[in-house]
């Protein structure tokens, strides 16, 4: 969707129906395919773990569809299916590398989440949480000294629990002190793993932590499209004009487990019966309705398509080669040494 | 005239920053101040805008390293002592390293180690990381010993398409000098022998180099031709060369600065046993420094590395096997 690229998110209170919609199709598409790869390591068929994005589909898909493929990067994280879409991974990617097809972008050399195209601007994460964030303002960097940032934004998303990183002090430091056009979105669940907040840092709120790197900072209820949209989505624009990096801790909670290995056990029930326990998936579909982004027909259309969609992707991946030990090159490195 | 290896460190990066414009400087104090070591001395007052001071964040500077390589810059990333590498060890090796592999695409980057001991730096400005570099697969791993390697074997560096770790040794950048920059030239990947010999062969790499050579001139006064091969870069290892002069002298002695338990003496002594078990005419030895941190003063340190004595004694004891 290249023509949001010079188009604000936002008209003063009135958002771009565009970006609305493109945000909410990737939650969907996100959710319909993670619930069908969950069954899948449930009746295990999938290589290795399945790490979920549920209930974080908004903040995901929100960053991801204000960015430009081919423009901009984004380095996704662990729950970040939807913002993978809506930056344009095509879902193939990721049902070859969850059903090791050797077809799909790792080759099955690398699994599940930790998969790119660093070609496109999306490079492939390392487990090392943090590490994206300096490797994301190296990717800026380089784009300044080639005369090709004007315009440009590079994003990458973290949870609560990465914050405690030093690759992420270094990171966003590095950032603010290069006045990178840089947006952190942090998706504070609540939860790293199973470590709660108060295990995990001793400020307030993570959106104080702005202000001692020197970079603007922004909270938003991360259960809300309409909010995330206008409030990622401005992020993001400061950023693209200028203004240097930007940070964006958005409050939910994961509605699944670590992974599916894990079933989230440690979350108290009167966390998962608050506030933060609503479906942002429900509430997108509500809010889209009340303020005419799109008709109940529509969103009905959406799901059918979308799952459709997820049928045909997994049995393609399901039908293609998975590696052959072999006939792969075992190389490691790029020249030809003696 | 001569030129230092330092010299010749600062030379090869200024041709790099005038000659390929996707080459630029990342370290710490490197930009005005010209590096710790002053091998960028005047290069930012030259290119002010491909030279550039980093925070204290190893970890965020190589992060930046790998993030530029993927945009097709080819960074030089100066550490300011090799040993603060530990605090980019995720990057390099989690990131660098597995890059390629996992993606197809090349991260050509460079980082600058300044390695090795010199009287007086203590446990955290001495250390010599080749070894734990070398065990990871994605990395190349040189370790130029002379002022011409030092100068050619950066600039080719910079030319891989692979990440490169780059020791140099710090004992060297003031006390090595030669002519002219333009010695013989060896591509990555080859060794070279710096003295012929018949009875036994030593197998080393950087500020040992020298250090053999020294022993190797004392045992000649009794008769004794001691071969000495320049391993030059460590990864990948010239075993070809090694074999091949373990050939002529049916005897090995590895030598290196690192600590002793594993690298590359480990790894060429195994290597020559597994590949040329044959050629031996007695047991590989190792000699690497003590099984402590590198100590502080002077006297403790000089004998904690291996020296023209040590050398000399090891040698004595494979000769007379
Ligand atoms: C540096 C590092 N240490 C440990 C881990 C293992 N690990 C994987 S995910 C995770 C929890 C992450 O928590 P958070 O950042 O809050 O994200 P969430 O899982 O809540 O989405 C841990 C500890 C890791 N991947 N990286």
């Amino acid at each position: 969707m290249p023509e949001l690229d010079v188009q604000p998110f936002t008209d003063g209170a009135v958002l771009n129906r565009e970006y609305i919609r493109a945000a909410f199709r990737s939650m969907l598409r996100a959710r319909l395919l993670e619930n069908k790869l969950s069954s899948l390591y449930k009746a295990g068929k999938i290589v290795g773990g399945v790490y979920l994005g549920r209930g974080q589909e908004a903040v995901s898909a929100c960053v991801g569809a204000a960015l430009v493929q081919g423009k901009d990067v984004f380095a996704p994280l662990i729950r970040d299916q939807a913002g993978r879409d809506a930056f344009g991974e095509p879902m193939i990617d990721c049902t070859r590398t969850y059903l090791g097809s050797v077809m799909g972008p790792m080759k099955g050399r690398d699994g599940n989440i930790h998969r790119g195209r660093p070609s496109m601007g999306m490079p492939a994460m390392i487990s090392h949480l943090g590490a994206q964030v300096p490797l994301v303002a190296g990717m800026l960097f380089a784009k300044r000294l080639k005369g090709e940032l004007a315009g440009v934004v590079g994003a990458t998303c973290i949870g609560d629990g990465a914050t405690s990183t030093g690759a992420f002090h270094e990171g966003v430091n590095l950032a603010a002190m290069e006045k990178l056009p840089m947006v952190v979105v942090v998706a504070n669940n609540g939860f790293a793993y199973s470590t709660p907040n108060d295990r995990q840092f001793a400020c307030r709120d993570l959106v104080e932590r702005a202000r001692g790197y020197g970079i603007a900072g922004h909270a938003v209820d991360g259960t809300d499209l309409l909010a995330c949209a206008s409030v990622i989505g401005n992020a993001v624009q400061r950023a693209r004009e200028g203004h240097g990096p930007q940070m964006v801790v958005a409050q939910l909670l994961r509605l699944s487990g670590h992974g599916e290995h894990d079933d989230g056990s440690y979350v108290p029930d009167t966390m998962k019966a608050g506030h933060y326990g609503r479906d942002c998936i429900e509430v997108a579909m509500r809010q889209l309705v009340e303020h005419g982004f799109a008709t109940v027909d529509e969103l009905f259309a959406w799901q059918e398509e979308t799952a459709e969609e997820v049928q045909r992707s997994v049995a393609q991946a399901q039908q293609e080669p998975t590696p052959d030990p072999y006939s792969d090159d075992w190389r490691a490195y790029s020249t030809r040494l003696s | 005239m001569s030129v230092t290896y330092i010299d010749a460190i600062r030379e090869a990066q200024l041709k790099l920053l005038r000659e390929d414009s996707r080459v630029f400087l990342y370290g710490q104090d490197i930009a005005t101040f010209g590096g710790a070591f002053k091998a960028t001395k005047g290069l930012a007052q030259e290119f002010p805008n491909r030279v550039f001071d980093a925070p204290i964040s190893e970890d965020a500077m190589l992060g930046l390293a790998v993030g530029a390589a993927i945009e097709g810059m080819r960074p030089i990333i100066e550490m300011q002592f090799a040993d603060f590498s530990s605090i980019a060890f995720n990057q390099i090796v989690n990131q660098a390293a597995t890059h390629y592999y996992r993606t197809g695409v090349p991260v050509p980057l460079t980082v600058r180690l300044p390695s090795g001991g010199t009287p007086g730096s203590g446990p955290f400005h001495s250390q010599s990381m080749e070894s734990i570099y070398a065990h990871y697969p994605g990395l190349i791993v040189v370790t130029p010993a002379t002022v011409s390697d030092a100068y050619h074997m950066l600039l080719d560096s910079v030319a891989l398409e692979d990440p490169v770790i780059y020791c140099e040794h710090k004992f060297l950048y003031r006390w090595l000098k030669a002519k002219s920059i333009n010695g013989d030239y060896l591509p990555i990947g080859q060794a070279r022998i710096v003295r012929p010999g018949k009875h036994a062969t030593v197998v080393t790499y950087s500020a040992m180099v020298h250090e053999a050579v020294r022993a190797a001139e004392r045992l000649q006064a009794d008769g004794w031709e001691i071969e000495v091969v320049d391993l030059r870069s460590v990864k990948p290892l010239d075993m070809d060369t090694v074999l091949a002069s373990v050939a002529r002298t049916g005897r090995l002695l590895a030598v290196g600065e690192a600590f002793p338990w594993g690298g590359v003496t480990a790894e060429v002594v195994a290597r020559t046993v597994s590949e040329g078990f044959h050629l031996l005419d007695a047991p590989p030895q190792r000699l690497n420094s003590r099984d402590t941190p590198v100590p502080y003063h002077p006297k403790l340190w000089a004998a904690h590395r291996p020296t023209p004595e040590s050398i000399g004694e090891a040698l004595r004891r494979l000769l007379s096997f």
